[in-house]
């Protein structure tokens, strides 16, 4: 068949991924764990939200909230709308991404002791967005509802505001996406997460692991060219990161019900590129350990970074111009902008092209640097 | 065995520097071993035995110098030249996760030796060095005996025809050690270049040449035979006790270049043996000791060891003083 040496060194390499259980089932249930937690966990930051507010109470009650819900910079009042048609409107055009609505008679409750309801309303299809709106939403209506809660304390004692209940309550509801699914938005950037993770600590591991147990004293000593080393040693982790897309894929249409809008094929053949950079990084990391803890902790010292400056959890518009410039330096910033794209807005290579080249600019680079630093050698 | 007929030498080491920041590991070495010899590399530790079988294999960078394996150079040619070798590192480096079977297998594919060939490699091999019957068992559990003889059967899987051999009976047991030099010495019956090293001088013995590293550099290579030579009746074995009386008594003697102790025995070093064999007994019964035997002996490889070192320090000591 093909090369004896490089099909002796992948042989190898699997031969002892297999023998090391540990890894193997981390290697699986990492994506399926960090799935979940992030599918239902994942709080986003995110400020200066368009309000629309249907005040229809108009007392100093009423405009407190509303200026309560100004000051936390999630929300920035943009409307004042007169109806609760009117507010629906605003929404639908996507000129407000949530709304306030105060019924008649707020006012007066919360001056006689009683619990008074607000109703807020968040577009839900961008969960990201929702998310953070609902609850800054609940935030804000609670700092109120304590603020309030103790201004009764002060005038009326202990055990009658403890008997009232809470000041205000405000009941959400979201629009549009009801389950705020952010599943939707973060199954396929966890993709370029795992993909990233996976391959950069695995492969520096893998041949820092050969230096720290004195095998690659031998394996120096045998004709394997460095190339067929370096490819040998990185194309089980190839197949392991292709496994695991798939398995996200697979559990998140599953489990999520991520729609898969965009072409698989293209997907795939874009995650190889992408692939080319992280293997890249992981080799280049492993010429510069000498243990394997070194190693681990020089990959983990990339990864964190690279989550908060590629736009995994904040949407890129929303950080700070300087971060914003740092975040062209990550290739997992373009992989998230290819997944997402693919993924959920079905778009095709024509729209990604200049993702396209910048990864594969840092793909040429990177391999290119890292395999110029790989030597047989032991100094 | 294939059997080696050219004489053409197969190792050839010269002027090869190497340092470590500060430290100057290897110090201007130069050595030649032919089809057949067993070339021994004598040294305490941290002498630099080592680092020169690293610079051989290519696995370290020389300083300055050059190294050929089998007329290959090892800096230029490094690929050819590694493809000639056969290397049984110091510390074990096969893989521990990997059956024995798997690490020959592994080896020898990595040497272009497969199939039907490798079959008959392994299982002669294994035979060869003891191992047949725990082909399935992981290489990690092996025995120290055994993990440094599954690296000598990796080693040899494509029939090389040098071979370096970095201490390989390191912390074996004499039983097994005395096995390892029989595989040493059939390899030398097929023409084989050996290059050894070696912490113990009994086992140095059996060597054809011998080089004494000393802090990077060979203060004197030859065969066993001729490195002793110059102290035949020079050496003198003594049993008396105790020992602080026994040395201070030996040492004030006119004629005694050093004494070592080994057990309670002492080896005598002396300008000639009359003088001591005569005066010794009656000073040491003079000064309370007990005496029970002083006789010559063959200088073994420690003496001239020993013996070299100490001119070693003393000429340093003179070019001081001048
Ligand atoms: N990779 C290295 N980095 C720094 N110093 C080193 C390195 N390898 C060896 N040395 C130093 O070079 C010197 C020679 O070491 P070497 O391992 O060659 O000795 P050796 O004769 O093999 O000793 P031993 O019998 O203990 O194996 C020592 O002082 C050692 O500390
Ligand atoms: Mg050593």
């Amino acid at each position: 068949m093909f090369n004896p040496r490089l099909r002796a060194v992948i042989r190898k390499e699997f031969i002892q991924i297999v023998r090391d259980p540990r890894t193997l089932v981390l290697t699986f249930a990492m994506p399926v764990v960090q799935l979940f937690l992030l599918g239902y966990a994942a709080t986003n930051d995110v400020r200066n939200i368009d309000l629309a507010v249907v005040d229809r109470d108009r007392t100093a009650q009423s405009r407190a909230l509303v200026a309560s819900y100004q000051a936390a910079d999630y929300f920035r009042v943009r409307f004042d709308a007169d109806s609760e048609a009117e507010l629906r409107d605003l929404v639908d055009r996507g000129r407000a991404r949530a709304g306030l609505i105060i019924p008649p008679g707020y006012g007066r409750r919360i001056v006689a002791g009683e619990t008074a309801g607000v109703v807020f309303v968040i577009d839900g299809s961008d969960p990201t967005v929702a998310s953070t709106a609902l609850a800054a939403a609940q935030l804000t209506g609670q700092a109120e509802a304590t603020e309030l809660t103790v201004e009764r304390l002060a005038r009326r004692g202990a055990a009658a505001a403890a008997m009232a209940g809470p000041a205000i309550d405000v009941r959400t509801q979201v629009w549009y996406n009801p389950d705020l699914v952010s599943a939707y938005y973060m199954v396929p950037a966890l993709i370029g997460l795992i993909l990233q993770f996976l391959t950069i600590i695995l492969t520096a591991t893998a041949i820092v692991r050969e230096r720290e147990r004195g095998t690659i004293e031998q394996l120096i000593v045998t004709p394997i060219r460095p190339w067929e080393l370096v490819v040998g040693k990185l194309t089980p982790y190839v197949v392991i990161a292709f496994i695991d897309m798939v398995e996200i894929l697979v559990a998140g249409v599953l489990l999520f019900g991520v729609p898969i809008n965009g072409s698989l094929p293209l997907l795939l053949v874009l995650a190889g590129l992408f692939l080319v950079t992280t293997l890249g990084i992981g080799l280049f990391i492993s010429t510069i350990s000498s243990t394997q803890q070194e190693a681990t902790i020089t990959a983990i010292f990339f990864n964190l970074p690279s989550i908060f400056l590629s736009g995994f959890f904040f949407p890129l518009a929303a950080m700070p111009p300087f971060l914003q410039l740092l975040s062209y330096a990550i290739p997992l910033r373009y992989f998230l902008i290819i997944v997402r794209g693919i993924v959920l807005k079905g778009v095709g290579a024509a729209a990604l092209w200049p993702e396209i080249v910048a990864l594969t600019v840092f793909a040429v680079v990177i391999m290119g640097a890292a395999a110029l630093r790989f030597h047989k050698r032991l100094d | 065995m294939t059997v080696i007929a050219a004489t053409a030498p197969l190792i050839e080491a010269d002027g090869l520097y190497k340092s470590f920041g500060d430290t100057a590991a290897v110090r201007g070495v130069s050595l030649t071993v032919r089809p057949g010899e067993a070339y021994g590399l004598v040294g305490a530790d941290g002498a630099g035995k080592t680092t020169l079988m690293r610079l051989l294999v290519g696995a370290l960078r020389m300083d300055a110098g050059h190294a050929r394996i089998d007329g290959h150079d090892v800096v230029t040619d490094t690929e050819r030249a590694r493809s000639r070798l056969g290397y049984l590192a110091q510390r074990f480096s096969m893989y521990g996760d990997l059956t024995v079977a798997e690490n020959v297998r592994f080896f020898g594919a990595s040497r272009g030796v497969s199939g039907d060939e490798l079959a008959r490699r392994s299982a002669y091999l294994l035979q060869f060095v003891g191992l047949a019957g725990v082909e399935d068992r992981l290489a990690g559990v092996l025995s120290g005996g055994m993990k440094q003889k599954l690296g000598l059967a990796c080693a040899l899987l494509h029939q090389p025809h040098v071979v370096l051999l970095d201490e390989p009976t390191g912390g074996l047991d004499p039983l097994t050690r005395q096995d390892f030099w029989q595989l040493i010495i059939r390899l030398l019956a097929d023409g084989v270049a050996v290059l050894v090293s070696t912490p113990y001088m009994d086992e140095a013995v059996r060597c054809t040449r011998l080089g004494f590293l000393h802090e990077g550099t060979v203060l004197r290579e030859g065969a066993p035979r001729e490195l002793t030579e110059p102290l035949d009746g020079r050496i003198l074995e003594l049993v008396a006790a105790p020992r602080r009386t026994v040395q201070a008594v030996v040492r004030a003697d006119p004629d005694v270049e050093d004494v070592a102790a080994f057990g309670e025995r002492y080896h005598v070093r002396v300008r000639a043996a009359a003088g001591p064999l005569e005066r010794l007994p009656r000073a040491l019964a003079a000064a309370g000791a007990s005496f029970t035997a002083l006789r010559t002996i063959a200088p073994a490889l420690e003496d001239a060891f020993i013996a070299l070192l100490a001119e070693g320090r003393s000429d340093r000591r003179h070019g001081i003083e001048l």
